[in-house]
């Protein structure tokens, strides 16, 4: 019986995190992983303040309409349009709150490299997949099998944990990866400045004159680099995608497109209840599509602000490939932190509902 | 980092709407046993919550169908405090599990009864009781009409209650939904707090 096992879930959590922790050296280990799909889920981001609170006041409102339009659309065809207008603003404002993975989305980002561009395609994609989901799961097990609550619960429960843990192999297979050229990096930059901070010390004012031939240098072994490692090292956003392309984005798609959204689920339950099922797959496809849209707003804004602050770092100090690296390693830690607070915390959410 | 990881405790946006009643039940020797408390859930969870159920009559439960999701929920309720938290003259008032609860359906929506003892039993100058979910997946509101009301209480003492965001007399110190937003992001739905408070001379 659901609740009983809450001592129980925890222990499977604990197993999971040791399965992750398995998953996760077998990522690090072959970059083949890559390509079956480390999925990630979703992230909450930072705390409230005025605005956060006027958005949770506006969920509010809308959650009432929306299942009061529900109802209405049962006898009257036309509240269907309003339906679909309050279920997309539900999508936008619901997903401005933690959750639905921007932060993670917009870290992954970062971290790999993606272009804005990339960016928007796979916030995109994600919530496509989260509303497929959420569809399958109500559908097969609410509609077909007339599963209970809890079991339906259940199963969204699986799909999260998969899900987190997903997200935490990902982060931390980044980590590996960004790390490596971070210290590569650091290293190959630290034997040319010592060698020239030998010469310094014979010709002080050299040094200070030559700040643009120290730039320069830098730039040189940056390409040394790429040679290596097979990456690109560009400043520019367009430039920072790596290689790897949709392969790598589907990863990042499935991980955070895995686990539905409750409000989806819920809709979708009471859509049919009232007998009108299809009314609630296209409400849940239209709040995808508001979902989509503030995910993606969120991960340009942060794409465009990493590589402006990478670029202004990189003409202030001539250490901007490093400070790039430096970033790119930062965010997936956050990624991997991510993973692992979800997998060790989201145990909050379910519980009213007695999974 | 510590940080990251309350984050990732918070839901911060709520999937379950409650409305409330809530009786304060006193004993014979002035003293509060005990909070009673209704809690009506929104249509779609209502909705939700019943799917799959088995019933006699179609779109309508009985107290016995629901026994076993009542049990659920109150067991679910353990690991969150029952969202009910309790201060006697400022100092942490412990509440035990619930020994009588059901649900009942009516008009689609759910309604969990239960009521939550005292482990002593309280007499105090200043009772205060808040209730909210910090992770904010539930929000909790008064009912509009007579939302708290007290049983069996002596003559003098005296109720206040404040909804989320109202200074009212109840809400004029600290409580604990106070020390707990000094964690930023660990009780992000304390800031939703109903608060009771009841001054007995």
């Amino acid at each position: 019986m659901p609740v009983t096992t809450l001592a129980g879930r925890r222990k499977a959590i604990v197993w999971f995190l040791l399965l992750a922790a398995s998953v996760l050296l077998l990522a690090l280990g072959s970059d083949a992983f890559a390509q079956f799909g480390v999925p990630r889920a979703q992230a909450p981001p930072p705390g409230p303040d005025g605005i956060a609170g006027w958005l949770l006041a506006k969920q509010a409102e809308f959650y009432r309409m929306l299942s009061g339009t529900i109802r209405a659309a049962k006898t009257d065809g036309s509240a269907v349009w309003l339906l679909m207008a309050i279920s997309f603003a539900y999508g936008v404002f619901h997903a401005a709150g933690p959750g639905h993975g921007k932060a993670v989305i917009s870290s992954y980002l970062v971290a790999n490299e993606e272009t804005w561009k990339r960016g928007i395609a796979l916030s995109f994609a994600s919530a496509l997949l989260q509303a497929l989901v959420a569809v399958a799961v109500v559908g097969i097990a609410a509609a077909l099998l007339g599963a209970t609550a809890g079991t339906m619960n259940r199963a969204v429960w699986w799909i999260e944990i998969v899900s987190y843990a997903l997200i935490a192999a990902m982060g931390a297979r980044l980590l590996w990866v960004k790390g490596r050229a971070f210290l590569r990096e650091w290293g190959s930059m630290r034997a040319p400045r010592s060698v020239g901070a030998a010469a310094t010390r014979a010709r002080h004012h050299h040094a200070h004159a030559d700040h643009h031939h120290a730039h320069d240098h830098d730039h040189h072994h940056d390409h040394d680099h790429d040679d290596h490692s097979g990456h690109s090292h560009g400043p520019t956003p367009d430039q920072l995608a790596g290689p790897g392309g949709w392969k790598r984005g589907l990863t990042a798609i499935v991980a955070v497109g895995l686990r539905p959204c409750s409000g989806a689920i819920l809709v979708l339950v009471f859509a049919l209840a009232q007998g009108i099922f299809w009314a609630g797959v296209a409400a849940t496809f239209v709040m995808g599509l508001g979902t989509a849209i503030t995910v993606a707003i969120i991960a340009t804004l942060t794409v465009t602000a990493t590589a402006f602050a990478a670029r202004l770092a990189a003409t202030r100090t001539g250490y901007g490939s490093l400070a790039l690296r430096g970033i790119e390693v930062a965010a997936a830690a956050v990624v991997l932190c991510f993973g692992i607070a979800l997998l060790a915390g989201y145990l909050a959410s379910e519980r009213l509902l007695g999974a | 980092m510590l940080a990251l990881f309350a984050v990732g405790k918070a839901q911060a946006h709520p999937h379950v709407w409650v409305t409330m009643k809530s009786e304060l039940v006193y004993g014979a020797d002035g003293s509060a046993t005990g909070v009673r408390h209704a809690w009506t859930f929104d249509d779609m969870f209502s909705t939700f919550a019943t799917q799959g159920l088995e019933s006699k009559e179609k779109g309508k439960f009985t107290r016995d169908e629901l026994a076993p999701l009542a049990q659920v929920n109150v067991e679910s309720l353990k690991e969150f405090d029952y969202f009910t938290f309790a201060r006697a003259n400022g100092k942490k008032a412990d509440l035990g599990a619930p020994a009588d609860y059901w649900l009942e359906f009516t008009d689609g929506l759910l309604t969990l009864h239960f009521t939550l003892p005292f482990k002593a039993p309280v007499k105090a100058q200043t009772l205060d009781i808040e209730v909210y979910d910090g992770t904010y997946f539930v929000d909790f509101a008064l009912a509009e009409k007579e939302p708290v009301s007290l049983v069996g209480a002596p003559q003098a003492c005296k109720l206040a209650v404040a909804r989320p965001g109202e200074s009212g007399a109840a809400a004029s110190k600290p409580g604990e939904a106070f020390f707990n937003n000094l964690t930023p992001g660990s009780n992000f739905g304390a800031q939703y707090s109903n608060k009771i408070s009841v001054k007995c001379p």
